[in-house]
């Protein structure tokens, strides 16, 4: 029994999608300790459970075995309203599509989240304001999405990801669908913001960038863990990554 | 010391009673959710501990929603405006044939029995005939299955939005919400067009057909009741479409909501 307690803790979970007829094992028991105020890339080639294993550890998804906890609560004994707590609260999530809701502001987007946890009106413009200013860009508040570009979307996704202080953020692909530059940007952010605020960061990535900043990356591979890595180990085969299938 | 206090009761498999837990399905299960809850760091009220959307925003949300996608509400209210129109316009135009038999006029029944009316004699009343009554229903029906039909592409269009809301927590019931508001507000606006434009239209007719003096006759308090009940009849139509397509979205899951393509 671990005596710290892990913000994140998936144990032994498999994961089964019926594709027709047939049943296909996506995860084959997966086991994974993530530290509080850690920085983790989960690192793999499409197709290898990276996506499964990141809805598992959102409660977006039920493991078909084996348990996730986070914060040392079991997410599968969380009934629905409970489940949409921990959404709101401890979990803030980052797409590569940056799913910004279109028919609000870079402001409104912001806000939803704090509204969701009952903060009243005033005080989550004021806080919503305070998050652009630190992902620079509150003189761009009242702009619909579609007036923003792409890295400017995920600046507002990032800042509604950290709406309500929560102690997880998990970024699915979060430089996906950016240019390089745009790209390391972002990374860049988000590695400022998690050391500011403590926040636990776990992205799902194919993106080399991401090594950098990373205090362990997990790859994954045919549905397991494949080796997990500490950013010393790292850098020492950092030589080999480019080379790597 | 075994387990640390925070795990207790929580790494058991499912079903099988841990150590202190009481018997019985319910009470287990409250037990289970007082560990669950004392089990968060941050021990606050249980009150805040729900997530909320309060009523006032989601009439607000709702509002920006529609403004956004004026012309797609437009075509989605516009078979509702023509429906209720046509509902109105028949109880309107019967209104005015009854205001003119109740003057007791002869040469005014005869204008009605030019117009098309089957008069008996004696007969003081007209109602909506029969097959008045099943064109008014078939379009009724056309009209609800059209709304439906819109409901399910716009909640198909916004699949993407919901599964992002319920990611930020929002609970099946705040999706369910918003839609009935949408539709609620389409139907509003939809009925109340529709159905004075039915009217206006039917007085019109009667001025032209018999003349401003017989339209005088028709009773205004019938006039104003057959658009109330054609404005009503509009916004429950619009509120049966949207049930359907409004359960689909409030219960998908999220996860299936991210994967579609956009």
């Amino acid at each position: 029994m671990p005596e710290i307690s892990h913000v994140v803790r998936v144990s032994s979970v498999t994961k089964n999608f019926k594709l027709g007829k047939i049943e296909v094992q996506v995860l084959k028991g997966v086991d994974l300790q993530i530290d509080r105020g850690e920085y983790v890339s989960i690192m793999g080639p499409s197709g290898s459970g990276k996506s499964t294993l990141f809805n598992m550890i959102g409660g977006l998804d039920k493991p078909t075995s084996g348990k996730v906890f986070i914060d040392e609560v079991d997410i599968a004994q969380l009934d629905a309203y409970e489940l949409a707590w921990l959404r709101c609260r401890k979990i803030g999530y980052i797409f590569q599509t940056f799913n910004i809701i279109q028919v609000m502001t870079a402001l409104e987007n912001v806000t939803l989240p704090m509204i969701f946890a009952g903060v009243n009106n005033d005080a989550a413009v004021q806080k919503g304001m305070k998050l652009l200013e630190q992902v620079g860009l509150a003189d761009r508040h009242s702009h619909k999405p579609f007036e923003l570009s792409g890295g400017q979307q995920q600046r507002v996704a990032i800042a509604r990801a950290l709406a309500n202080d929560p102690a997880i953020v998990l970024a699915d692909e979060p430089t996906g669908n950016l240019d390089l530059t745009t790209g390391e940007e972002i990374i860049a952010l988000l590695k400022r913001l998690s050391q500011q605020r403590g926040v636990t960061v776990i992205s799902a990535t194919h993106d080399f960038k991401m090594l950098n900043v990373s205090d362990r990356v997990v790859w994954i591979r045919d549905g397991r863990v494949d080796k997990i890595e500490s950013r010393e180990e790292l850098s020492i085969s950092i030589g080999r990554i480019g080379t790597r299938e | 010391m075994g387990a640390p206090q925070h795990l207790r009761g929580l790494e058991r498999p499912a079903g099988a009673a841990g150590v202190g837990c009481p018997e019985g399905d319910e009470r287990k299960g409250q037990w289970m959710k007082e560990r669950i809850f004392a089990d968060f760091p941050d021990r606050t009220t249980r009150v805040q501990r729900l997530v909320k959307l309060p009523f006032g925003k989601s009439v607000d949300i709702a509002y920006k929603s529609i403004k956004v996608r004026f012309f797609r509400s437009l075509i989605t209210t516009l078979s509702l405006v023509l429906a209720v129109s046509f509902l109105s316009y028949t109880d309107v135009s019967n209104d005015i044939a009854n205001g003119m038999l109740a003057g007791r006029n002869p040469e005014m029944r005869q204008a009605l029995i030019r117009a098309g009316f089957d008069l008996d004699p004696g007969t003081t009343n007209v109602a909506a005939s029969p097959k008045q009554r099943w064109i008014i229903l078939l379009s009724l029906l056309v009209c609800t299955v059209g709304i439906v039909n819109a409901q399910l592409m716009a909640v198909t269009e916004r699949f993407r939005e919901i599964g992002t809301m319920k990611c930020l927590g929002a609970l099946d019931r705040f999706v369910l919400r918003l839609f009935i508001l949408e539709a609620g507000m389409q139907g509003l606006a939809g009925s109340v067009a529709g159905s004075l434009a039915g009217a206006a239209l039917a007085l019109a007719g009667g001025v032209i057909r018999y003349g401003t003096t017989a339209v005088s006759q028709a009773a205004a308090g019938d006039v104003a009741a057959s658009i109330g009940l054609s404005t009503a009849i509009g916004i429950g139509l619009s509120l049966l479409g949207v049930s359907y397509p409004a359960l689909v979205a409030a219960r998908m899951q999220p996860v299936e909501a991210m994967r579609v393509e956009q």
